[in-house]
């Protein structure tokens, strides 16, 4: 019996640029966590019923487009409204360091900047989840 | 907390399911608590099982079929199963990316699994998560085997109709009369045929298939040629698969592979439980550590060790 950490990383908006999607999912991959990848041209609809349909801990968001503000918060909002409040919602990208207080004034626990190291966002997981 | 995981599923609790989904591939011990409850509410959905080589489009077919199969009215259940890093233990888990429009639609579930060390082309927990899909009152349950090669024949013991994708230019046409995955085919699909090489396949095939042994259900496994991408062929499979179906139920075919499916979940659970057993009491008493060394320098044999084992836990309970 052991609990493994389970993370969904989905990229909502419409950039298409999934490099540091892809990396961040290889790099938890290596530290042990299974991360159900979405792709691209996500909406927030879709982004909250498969973390919930995939039962997972935890969900990265990706957005490189500026629409972080309308998109990230309404994926908590959603999460909330279907009953699954207990799935931890965190972000990175292109995000002005003005916005950071907003959007976790509105639910999202952490944003990780350009320059973050992978090792830092594994450590932030696996901080922030507590695997029974 | 009152109502069980089991009743909540019962009741279309989605949440509910998902959770169970969770504790039965971490193997919590409560699982089962659960899955006694389901299991009398299973047995009803129509299990398709795809399998076939990492690329050949495995997904994006699920895709398509789903499609058809939510015009029509049913719902429909996907277990996606992708290989887990023998080093770290982790996975991506991918095939969704293919299926995600349908991610917003209610008559659809979908759940990505990894092999967690599994070998046969499913994980162990597949059996179990069908089990509350099936529960849940899934019509159709979709299950899509990781990528595989020759030999991860385990879907056909989990699915009523299995269906094999083959892309051309993977070989030449000794691969296709090998043993393992050509054989358990009950429908082939010929994928991306807009490619060289996809007739000289379909014929290669088809002589293979005619050169077997003839199949003791007396089915002969259709041959579809798609171009899944743009959704070519994949109401010509579909239809393939209800023919099989209605096969399988005018023959005794079906009932014949209800049982040795029922035979070898049951099997499957005594296993574990008996191997639970003995690996609590060995962990329990400290011995493992000590018996796993000495094997090591040759002190003792395995074989030796299990039968006094044995012997010793059947006295003990003779007591």
């Amino acid at each position: 019996m052991s609990r493994k950490i389970r993370v969904l990383i989905a990229k909502p908006g419409l950039d298409g640029h999934d490099r540091g999607a892809k990396v961040i999912a290889r790099a938890l991959r290596d530290a042990g966590m299974e991360v159900i990848y979405t792709g691209i041209r996500q909406t927030p609809e879709q982004i909250a019923n498969a973390a919930i349909q995939e039962g997972v801990d935890i969900v990265g968001l990706s957005s490189l487009s500026g629409a972080h503000m309308s998109l990230f918060p309404k994926v908590v909002q959603l999460l909330k409204e279907k009953g699954a409040e207990d799935i931890v919602v965190f972000g990175g990208g292109i995000i002005p360091v003005d916005d950071i207080p907003l959007l976790k004034k509105a639910g999202i626990s952490e944003i990780f900047l350009p320059g973050t190291s992978t090792e830092e966002i594994i450590r932030y997981i696996q901080e922030t989840i507590k695997i029974t | 907390m009152g109502t069980t995981l089991a009743k909540r599923i019962l009741e279309g609790d989605v949440r509910a399911a998902s959770r169970l989904m969770r504790d039965i591939d971490d193997r919590i011990p409560s699982a089962l608590a659960e899955l006694k409850e389901l299991y009398p509410k299973t047995g009803r959905a129509y299990i398709i099982g795809i399998t076939g080589p990492p690329g050949s489009g495995k997904s994006t077919i699920v895709d398509k079929m789903v499609e058809i199969f939510r015009k029509e009215g049913k719902t429909v259940g996907i277990v996606a199963v992708d290989p887990t890093s023998p080093f770290t233990g982790g996975a991506i888990l991918g095939d969704r990316i293919r299926m995600q429009r349908h991610a917003t639609d209610e008559g659809v579930f979908i759940r990505s699994l990894a092999t967690r060390g599994s070998l046969g082309g499913l994980s162990r927990s597949t059996q179990d998560i069908i089990h509350v899909m099936d529960a849940m009152g899934k019509d159709i349950i979709i299950v899509e085997t990781v990528g595989v090669g020759q030999d991860e024949v385990e879907i056909v013991h989990t699915a009523h109709t299995s269906i094999v994708v083959l892309v051309p230019g993977l070989g030449d046409d000794i691969q296709a009369i090998k043993a393992g995955i050509i054989e358990i085919g009950d429908i082939f699909v010929i994928n991306k045929c807009e490619r060289e090489g996809a007739d000289k396949m379909e014929r290669d095939l088809r002589l293979v298939l005619e050169m077997g042994r003839k199949r003791e259900d007396g089915w002969d496994p259709p041959i579809f040629k798609t171009e899944a991408i743009l959704g070519k062929g994949i109401f010509e499979l579909v239809y393939g698969i209800y023919r099989h179906k209605q096969a399988l139920e005018q023959s005794q075919a079906m009932e014949k592979k209800i049982k040795e499916r029922t035979m070898k979940t049951f099997l499957e659970v005594l296993e574990s439980e008996v191997m639970n057993h003995f690996i609590q009491k060995l962990e329990k008493k400290g011995q493992l550590e000590t018996i796993v060394q000495e094997l090591m320098y040759r002190n003792i044999d395995p074989y030796s060790v299990a039968e006094r084992i044995m012997a010793e836990t059947l006295k003990e309970n003779k007591e």
